[in-house]
């Protein structure tokens, strides 16, 4: 019938316009910077550092592999790779970067740097409100700037943040138990041969 | 106590004339009114614009502007302050009298049209016997203003404009006319006084409007239709729509004129919602006999209120027509069902009073909306479109 | 001849002069507007509401934007090289004062002629329904006629520009 569509648009409206007084439903609008939304957890903006402990230079998990770097699309991270080495949570001398910076006004937060990392070094911020009146240098965050521990990883993002724990947990169990086998192989040669060295003699031992 | 109040203004108004020597009381007392005309509409128009934008937020599931005064009152200050200030630019190419004359003379002639709406009892600015005619009359110089507008700006876009809204406006006229003119013939004179003293008479306690008659519905609803094409508000805004052709035949107007426009166009609503009111809704009479106490003058204006929100809710609702719909409905649809419900007005008044009248004539008017609904409107083919200029 | 029609006068009188004088047609088109205005005004003067009306709402309503229309459809916005002035304008002055004269001389001579009214006759709208119902109802449907040809004609020449340009 002629006209019967737009009767019930406007019922429709109606409805949105009764209804916006007291559900939320239908008044989705927030009155920001007043009041603000919860990001959700796979909210991503920009990336960051991740550090294991309390000191932030000797936690970075960044190896300066580089790998980020690379396969960022606009191209918009810089690592400087350290002359030396220093152990990493597992031990092993790694290098470490000395220089990390990210132009965050390039960054088109895709999040494929934090998918490449080996070393779970690198995840994604969920806070926006970056914005800064110094134009040249505001926007280039160095590492500094970046490094968050890993409390903070796990505030944002925590499912992610436990998968990560548990693994890297699973791996230091794994490295410690190498690691044990490892000096227990060598604390036996060890021992046996000074015991081969020292002659047995009768009268002697434990 | 309840009549005084119901007359209070015209008793105001006497008091205030009495103050002057009486060869000069007729013109102070037409000037009185006239400045409360002035006054009282861009005032109702301020208020419409803050309503217009917190309605169609809320229907949009948004708040409306709330930073200017406790939700947002204060807007239309903030607007007309904007609007004041802002730099008047004309197109060094654009005709420059014409150019400034535009904008007056829409305002002008809108401003002419309170003239004769009657507001309450015994407050109408000028009785006129020819009263219809003459708002219909002044009406149609709007028209006029609309095409000098958009041709002095020597903007093609404009020019475009202009010219739709030209031919939106013609071809709406008439069934707007005729749909005032089957009311004109039930009442038997052309004076709005008339047409709304003929409605205030109550049956049972219900009011006879002629909104409750089937012509009367009818004759409402296509008056509606044409209203709103004839003040190009949505569906109808295809002249000043930003989406097609910047905003139309106002692209070249800032600052002041443009605020100029907009006024125009809201008064131009308001006192074609008034004339409706009049028409069909019975003015400022009251819908229940047992409700006569409220002044007059407020079942006017709270008719001329419901008819703006009832705007507002068309706006926030339906989508806009192209041009050749809007234009294909007006000749297809309305003006042949006007022409018919002036027919099913006249066999109304032949049959007389008796329960034939109703069932025959609002049998007439289904059947037919049914019947063009179906036919008239359809578009023969569907296929590939035949370009008439483009091959 | 009071102040009131003197002014109504004047305004007529220049509306026209200026629709013949303008360089800018459009210009000319818009004070033939004024022109008809003023005419309305002095119908109005004379207590003829319905004329004045209706001459507002046929003339400036319809009329006036069928002749804007006209000049921008056929591209007679273009300011003319030539002035506006036609070449034989001295014979157009002679016709022209021909005609005033026999108008002139129309109007004094009936003068005298026709009663005079003390006051001038109360004509209601009803009133002119039913003479043009009752004994004009031959020129009402012939003029009515004539517009419906006039239509159908258009929609003819319409049509075959169609036709033509497909």
């Amino acid at each position: 019938m002629l006209g019967e569509g737009i009767l019930k648009g406007l019922a429709e409206t109606a409805k949105n316009f009764a209804g916006s007084f007291f559900s939320a439903e239908r008044l989705t609008t927030v009155e920001y910077p007043e009041d603000r939304i919860a990001p959700i957890e796979a909210a991503r903006v920009f990336p960051i550092l991740i550090y294991d402990g309390l000191d932030w230079e000797a936690g970075l998990r960044c190896v300066a592999c580089q790998i980020c770097e690379k396969e960022c699309p606009p191209k918009c991270i810089f690592i400087e790779k350290s002359k030396d080495k220093k152990p990493d949570v597992l031990g092993k001398p790694q290098f470490y970067p000395a220089a990390f910076d990210i132009d965050i006004s390039v960054c088109m937060s895709c999040q494929i740097c934090v998918e490449v990392c080996p070393f779970e070094a690198i995840k994604m911020d969920t806070v926006y409100e970056l914005s800064t009146e110094d134009r040249f240098e505001g926007l280039l965050l160095d590492r500094r700037q970046l490094a968050r521990p890993n409390r903070y990883y796990q505030q944002i993002h925590p499912t992610e943040a436990g998968v990560v724990d548990a693994r890297l947990a699973a791996d230091k169990v794994k490295s410690d138990a190498k690691a044990k086998a490892a000096s227990d192989a060598t604390a036996a040669k060890a021992a046996a041969a000074p015991a081969a060295q020292n002659s047995p003699k009768p009268g002697e031992g434990n | 106590m309840f009549a005084l109040l119901d007359q209070i203004f015209v008793l105001l108004k006497h008091s205030l004339v009495g103050y002057f020597p009486v060869w000069m009381q007729p013109v102070v007392s037409v000037l009185i009114s006239v400045v409360v005309i002035i006054c009282l509409f861009p005032a109702l128009f301020a208020l419409t614009t803050v309503l217009e934008r917190k309605g169609l937020a809320r229907i949009q599931n948004r708040i409306g502007p709330n930073r200017t005064g406790p939700f947002g009152i204060l807007q239309p200050v903030a607007d007309g302050i904007k609007s004041l200030t802002k730099e008047d630019i004309v197109p060094s190419s654009a005709d420059g009298a014409v150019h400034f004359l535009a904008p007056i003379v829409l305002v002008v002639a809108v401003f002419m049209g309170f003239a004769v709406l009657p507001m309450g009892r015994n407050m109408t600015l000028v009785q006129m016997d020819a009263g219809l005619l003459f708002f219909f009359a002044i009406g149609a110089s709007t028209e006029l203003s609309v095409f000098m507008a958009g041709w002095s700006s020597r903007n093609k876009y404009s020019l475009l404009g202009a010219m739709r809204a030209v031919a939106q406006m013609i071809s709406y006229e008439v069934p707007l006319l005729m749909s005032s003119v089957a009311v004109v013939m039930i009442t038997g004179s052309l004076s709005l006084g008339k047409i709304v003293e003929a409605q205030n008479h109550y049956t049972w306690g219900l009011p006879h409007w002629y909104i409750f008659t089937p012509w009367g519905l009818a004759g409402f609803v296509m008056y509606a239709i044409a209203a709103t094409a004839e003040t190009n508000r949505s569906p109808f805004d295809l002249p000043e729509g930003e989406s097609e052709l910047v905003a139309g035949y106002h692209t070249e107007y800032s600052g002041f004129k443009f605020a100029l426009f907009f006024l125009g166009e809201y008064l131009a609503m308001f006192s074609i919602s008034g004339l409706g009111t009049t028409l069909f809704l019975g003015g400022w009479s009251a819908p229940l006999e047992a409700l006569n106490w409220v002044p007059s003058w407020f079942w006017f204006f709270s008719k001329l209120m419901l008819s703006i929100c009832v705007f507002i809710w068309l706006r926030g609702t339906l989508p806009r027509l192209r041009q050749d719909q809007l234009m294909n409905f007006a000749w297809k649809f309305v003006l042949p069902y006007t022409l018919l419900i002036l027919m099913v007005t006249a066999l109304w008044r032949f049959l007389g009073p008796g329960w034939q009248q109703w069932v025959y004539c609002s049998a007439i008017l289904i059947f037919a909306y049914i019947a063009m609904a179906r036919t008239g409107l359809r578009r023969g083919h569907i296929g590939p479109r035949k370009y008439r200029y483009a091959e | 001849m009071s102040f009131v029609f003197w002014m109504f006068a004047v305004l007529t009188v220049a509306g026209a002069l200026a629709a013949v004088l303008l360089k800018n047609t459009v210009h000319c088109a818009l004070a033939l507007t004024v022109a008809f205005a003023g005419l309305a005004l002095l119908f109005l003067d004379l207590d003829a509401q319905f004329a004045g009306f209706a001459q507002i709402l046929v003339y400036i309503g319809a009329v006036a934007i069928l002749v804007v229309f006209a000049i921008l459809l056929t591209r007679g916005s273009e300011t003319p090289k030539d002035g506006v002035f036609s070449k034989n304008w001295f014979v157009g002055l002679v016709i022209a004062a021909g005609v005033f004269a026999v108008f002139a001389w129309a109007v004094l001579a009936s003068v005298g002629v026709l009663p005079h009214e003390a006051a001038t006759p109360e004509v209601s709208v009803a009133q002119i329904g039913q003479v043009l119902i009752g004994r004009y109802v031959l020129p009402l449907e012939i003029v009515a006629l004539l517009l419906t040809a006039a239509l159908i004609g258009a929609v003819i020449v319409a049509m075959d520009e169609k036709e033509r340009a497909r």
